[in-house]
């Protein structure tokens, strides 16, 4: 189930904001199609552009790339993730988060899907 | 089993250099030596010998049994070719000789080989000169690409990409990227060839070239290949063949006569030299005229009175992309593996491994999905997503192969089918070695609709049983350096 | 037709179970793309292909005594080495895709992974790389990957080939390679010092360097770690079962040429390009990794690992375009090292050590002969200055049954007269005799 409330890329990431902040990590859906990640690079504080490279997922099989759902400056990252990678797999909506973003347009919020549009994308691709 | 580094023995020595016939002793300032001494192991030579012994007999090679692995042509290495390459008078020449004055004279042998062989790859790829430096098919790629790149600044073009379609071989986009291009992907049409329309859309002035096989990787020839090169150069763009495939073409068909530019062999597949392992190979580069004095150096050439020589003054060249010649015993190997076919004995090669791989794929139409019909080259690509919904995928089918002799197919490429497995016979199987697969694939796709639950314990007749790769990439143990 | 298995009948066979005919095989092939010819000679029999080579291989000499080094030497091999690699089933196979029926070259790779880590002072090593020229190339560019700078410097006693090559492959990235001019047989401290800046991602240098002296290169590891860069050392490994360990100086990565540790000289190749580093380095090091794991009964074995840094996942974002290695070469090195073991590899570093010292003995002891580099100490590799242009020289000890090493005048300005001597364990005491009197009658 996608869940409601977070917003949501074509490339799988959610974004969630509170107070101007985006916390950011990779859908159910995305986690599923990588298999058990076992290595994430992640990003160093500071500014980031809407759809550049934010972070790495590794697998022992494949490699992903997790893109800024919106433009801002990086703020704080995951640091749980270093020593426990497999939370991506397992709580990817919560303690598997990978960075938060500090918006520098809010606004541009409504340039992602929603929980329903994102579903129906997953279902269609 | 054991690691050498357990089996080792304090005080038990190997093979030992002997004394030396100098007395005078010679000791380095100790400021200058490691400060603890070496601690690699303590063995006998017997020790070592059965260490590597048991160890090779865990290991599957072409002299096993058919090694199916698609686009590897693992065919079967000549034992003479062995023989020769280690003979001293090819394997104990020092490669700076030609360098010094008076050297040259001596090791005609070797630059002959290096100039008949360049001689030959033009004549087998319809190309104007040959680099044979290059030290793998990769290498070759970037060597490629850097030639490319080469022309374009002296033509005072503006170029900033490379055009691979999607089911290229990962070395493409990556060889591109390193010799400083952006990489743009064109999509395959339901033929399984690169689309043409789209790429003719794509291609405009900033298109420095194209990378293909041909045969692809899907073992499809693309019919519209000629007009894929045609509109590469109404740009001044160059068209690259990764020569991967050329085992499906050889002896009848040349890259050169498509109207490719830059053309790559892999010496280790289309000329049967040993795969090791995983390496060594050999990656000649072929160009065409005009592309010739990029060429890297050092260049071996016939001087007016017959000998041979090596040229390094060439003003427009890429420069030394490796030290030396290239991996000269692999050229070598290639060498004698052509001259024992010549010309008639290649299209057999390309005949032979054609039958083959088209009898596999019309034997096993019936027991797995296919997902391009019709004709294919060398290789064909099977997607076992039918099985797959029993819950038996294209790893399991893989292992159950192994537990009945076979090697696998490579899996999982090319990436654009699902559930895919590429195999490739090659012309050194034969029929029987051919149906016994067959049969074995058979039975593999009867099991996984009677038992799919049975795939998950293959393979059990090897030394160890599926290995943890999550683990691997978790735990990290990369070395042992202190483990006895 | 040889190594060609289906009969005519076979195939006759194979067609009719297609309903195809041998014409239709090729009919996806347009007509005018085939070839009308191919001039090639006339196929040679097994017999006959020997004989041929057996000639071509006679027009080699390889009855000089070598004293020619520069990169790669004329060391003693094992028989056994041979015969260990000779065996098919490591030689025939390929790549380890399926580790299953592949844990003969995963353990020997791991192994070899080991061998290296303990005889350079790494942490991690890399299943081996083409050559030590492309070795550094990649060292340089995994380098930059870390620093994100592209800055580099290099100095002139890395072996000129190798820094020929770096600048070929940098030509058409946004790399700005500077060199140092070495001075007095050593890097260049105060040049490296003023390049030396934040933008700086690699520092190069060789040790033994290409004049065969010893530089003990911590004071520059210390000083590019102070600015954020890494220390790249490219080395000859058989001299660190002697020398102070690139890990003991401080190295970050650490490459070289492995040609001495079992691999014959054939031309120019194939070599063993080799490759270690830091731990915390291991996800930008290029070329496949080897790791220990367990299968589903818990038992150890191994498996390729970290993939995910590779060209067939990564594609265009790959640390390196690798996809190879020279797996076959690397079980020479592992057999070779196994073989000697620690006594055998200490001595024969030692030999090399000694008897290069006495050659340099015997052949300054010749009027107008000296040291280039005075007071410094070399491994088995020294600069000699003649009294005459050293080309004229190597070529009329060519006539006398000598390679006596290599003129420098090709790769460096200015030392038309010098001489760069190499000296393995397999020279014996009175070759190298030999060569001090033919010198002597030459000059």
């Amino acid at each position: 189930m996608v869940p409601q409330g977070l917003y949501y890329t074509d490339q799988h990431e959610w974004i969630k904001i509170e107070d101007g902040v985006g916390t950011v990590g990779i859908t159910d859906h995305a986690q599923q199609q990588l298999g058990e990640v076992t290595f994430v690079e992640l990003p160093e504080n500071g500014p980031v552009d809407a759809n550049a490279e934010l972070a790495v997922l590794e697998s022992s099989k494949a490699a992903s790339d997790v893109y800024a759902p919106m433009a801002g400056e990086v703020i704080e990252v995951n640091e749980a993730l270093e020593s426990q990678p497999e939370l991506v797999n397992q709580q990817c909506y919560t303690d598997g988060w990978i960075c938060k973003i500090k918006l520098s347009d809010p606004d541009a919020v409504s340039n992602l899907m929603d929980a329903a549009a994102y579903e129906a994308f997953i279902t269609n691709e | 089993m054991k690691l050498i580094f357990e089996k080792s023995q304090k005080g038990r020595t190997g093979i030992l250099p002997g004394e030396s016939d100098i007395k005078e002793s010679f000791e380095l300032d100790s400021s200058l030596m490691r400060s603890e001494p070496l601690d690699l192991c303590e063995l006998s030579e017997l020790d070592v010998v059965r260490h590597f012994t048991n160890l090779s007999k865990k290991n599957f090679g072409v002299d096993d049994n058919f090694y199916s692995l698609g686009s590897c042509t693992m065919k079967y290495n000549p034992k003479v070719t062995e023989l020769i390459a280690s003979c001293g008078g090819f394997a104990n020449i020092h490669p700076l000789m030609p360098q010094l004055r008076g050297g040259g004279i001596l090791t005609q042998g070797a630059l002959g080989v290096l100039y008949e062989m360049d001689l030959m790859l033009r004549e087998i790829a319809g190309m104007d000169a040959f680099t044979l430096q290059p030290l793998a098919g990769a290498h070759g790629e970037l060597t490629g690409m850097m030639i490319m790149a080469a022309y374009h600044k002296k033509q005072g073009n503006h170029k900033t990409h490379v055009l691979v379609p999607d089911s290229a071989h990962g070395t493409n986009p990556a060889s591109a990227a390193i010799a400083g291009y952006d990489v743009k992907v064109v999509p395959g049409n339901e033929d399984g060839v690169m689309d043409l329309d789209a790429f003719r859309e794509m291609v405009n002035e900033e298109t420095a070239g194209v990378m293909l096989t041909c045969p692809n990787t899907l073992g499809i020839f693309n019919p519209h290949i000629k007009e894929i090169c045609d509109i590469i150069h109404s740009v001044d763009g160059l068209a690259y063949y990764d020569g991967a495939n050329l085992n499906a073409i050889t002896g009848r068909a040349r890259p050169g006569d498509f109207g490719f530019d830059i053309v790559h062999f892999n010496l280790h597949k289309t000329f049967a030299t040993p795969h090791g392992g995983g390496g060594p190979g050999s990656g000649p580069v072929g160009v065409v005229e005009k592309l010739t004095k990029f060429l890297p150096i050092s260049v071996v050439v016939k001087r007016n009175d017959g000998t041979y020589a090596v040229e390094y003054d060439r003003e427009d060249s890429i420069g030394y992309i490796a030290p030396f010649y290239g991996n000269f015993g692999i050229i070598l190997r290639a060498y004698v593996y052509i001259l024992m076919l010549g010309a008639k004995g290649l299209r057999r090669v390309s005949e032979n491994a054609v039958v083959n791989a088209n009898y596999i794929k019309s034997r096993l139409e019936e027991y797995y999905d296919f997902p391009y019909k019709g004709l294919c080259k060398h290789e064909c690509v099977l997607s076992a997503s039918r099985q797959a919904k029993n819950g038996v995928h294209a790893i399991d089918i893989a292992k159950a192969l192994i537990d009945r002799g076979f090697h696998p197919p490579t899996i999982y490429f090319p990436t654009t089918v699902p559930e895919a497995m590429m195999i490739e016979p090659t012309e050194t199987e034969s029929k029987e070695t051919i149906d016994a697969f067959i049969d074995a694939m058979i039975d593999i796709a009867k099991q996984a609709e009677t038992n799919p639950e049975s795939f998950k314990a293959m393979p059990k007749t090897t030394p160890v049983s599926r290995l943890d790769e999550t683990k691997a990439a978790k735990v990290l143990d990369l070395a042992c350096t202190g483990c006895e | 037709m040889p190594f060609i298995a289906n009969t005519k009948e076979q195939v006759e066979q194979m067609l009719a179970q297609m309903s195809m005919t041998r014409d239709e095989l090729f009919s996806d092939i347009p007509q005018e793309l085939c070839a009308k010819s191919m001039n090639l000679p006339p196929a040679r029999s097994e017999m006959q292909v020997r004989d041929y080579l057996s000639s071509l291989a006679g027009k080699n000499s390889t009855d000089l005594t070598c004293f020619l080094g520069g990169g790669v030497y004329d060391h003693f091999i094992p028989a056994a080495v041979n015969a260990i690699v000779s065996r098919s089933e490591f030689y025939t196979a390929y790549t380890p895709y399926q580790p299953e029926v592949s844990q003969g070259t995963l353990q020997a790779i791991y192994e070899y992974q080991s061998m290296m880590c303990r005889l350079t002072g790494m942490e991690v090593a890399n299943a081996s790389l083409y050559d030590g020229g492309t070795a550094l190339y990649e060292a340089m560019m995994m380098a930059l990957a870390i620093t994100r700078r592209n800055k580099v410097i290099i100095d002139s006693s890395v072996n000129p080939i190798y820094r020929y090559t770096l600048k070929s492959y940098s030509r058409n990235l946004k790399i700005e390679l500077n060199e140092t001019v070495s001075t007095d047989g050593l890097a260049n401290r105060s040049e490296v010092y003023d390049l030396l800046d934040n933008d700086t991602g690699a520092v190069i240098v060789q040790n033994p360097n290409f004049f065969g002296c010893i530089d003990d290169l911590s004071d520059l590891a210390e000083a590019a770690h102070e600015k954020g860069a890494l220390l790249i050392v490219s080395t000859y490994p058989l001299s660190l079962a002697l020398l102070k360990t690139p890990g003991e100086i401080g190295a970050d990565i650490v490459t070289g040429e492995g040609q001495c540790l079992g691999v014959p000289l054939s031309f120019g190749g194939p070599y063993l390009g080799f490759m270690a580093t830091k731990k915390k380095y291991v996800r930008k090091m290029p070329g496949r990794i080897v790791g220990r794991t367990t299968d589903s009964n818990g038992k150890d074995g191994f498996v390729m690992t970290l993939q995910a840094r590779e060209q067939h996942i990564r594609r265009a974002k790959a640390t390196s375009n690798i996809c190879s290695n020279e797996a076959l070469c690397a079980l020479s090195a592992l057999v070779y090292m196994s073989l000697l073991g620690n006594e055998g590899l200490t001595q024969t570093a030692s030999m090399c050590a000694q008897k290069a010292n006495y050659a340099l003995k015997r052949l300054t002891a010749i009027d107008g002969v000296e040291l280039h580099f005075k007071q410094k100490w070399f491994f088995n590799e020294f600069v000699l200055d003649l009294p005459r242009d050293a080309s004229d020289v190597v070529a009329a000890l060519v006539e006398k049954g000598f390679s006596a090493g290599f003129p420098l005048s090709r790769y460096y300005d200015g030392m038309e007269n010098s001489l760069l001597v190499a000296v393995t364990e397999k020279r014996t005491k009175q070759e190298i005799g030999m060569l001090a009197e033919a010198l002597e009658a030459v000059l």
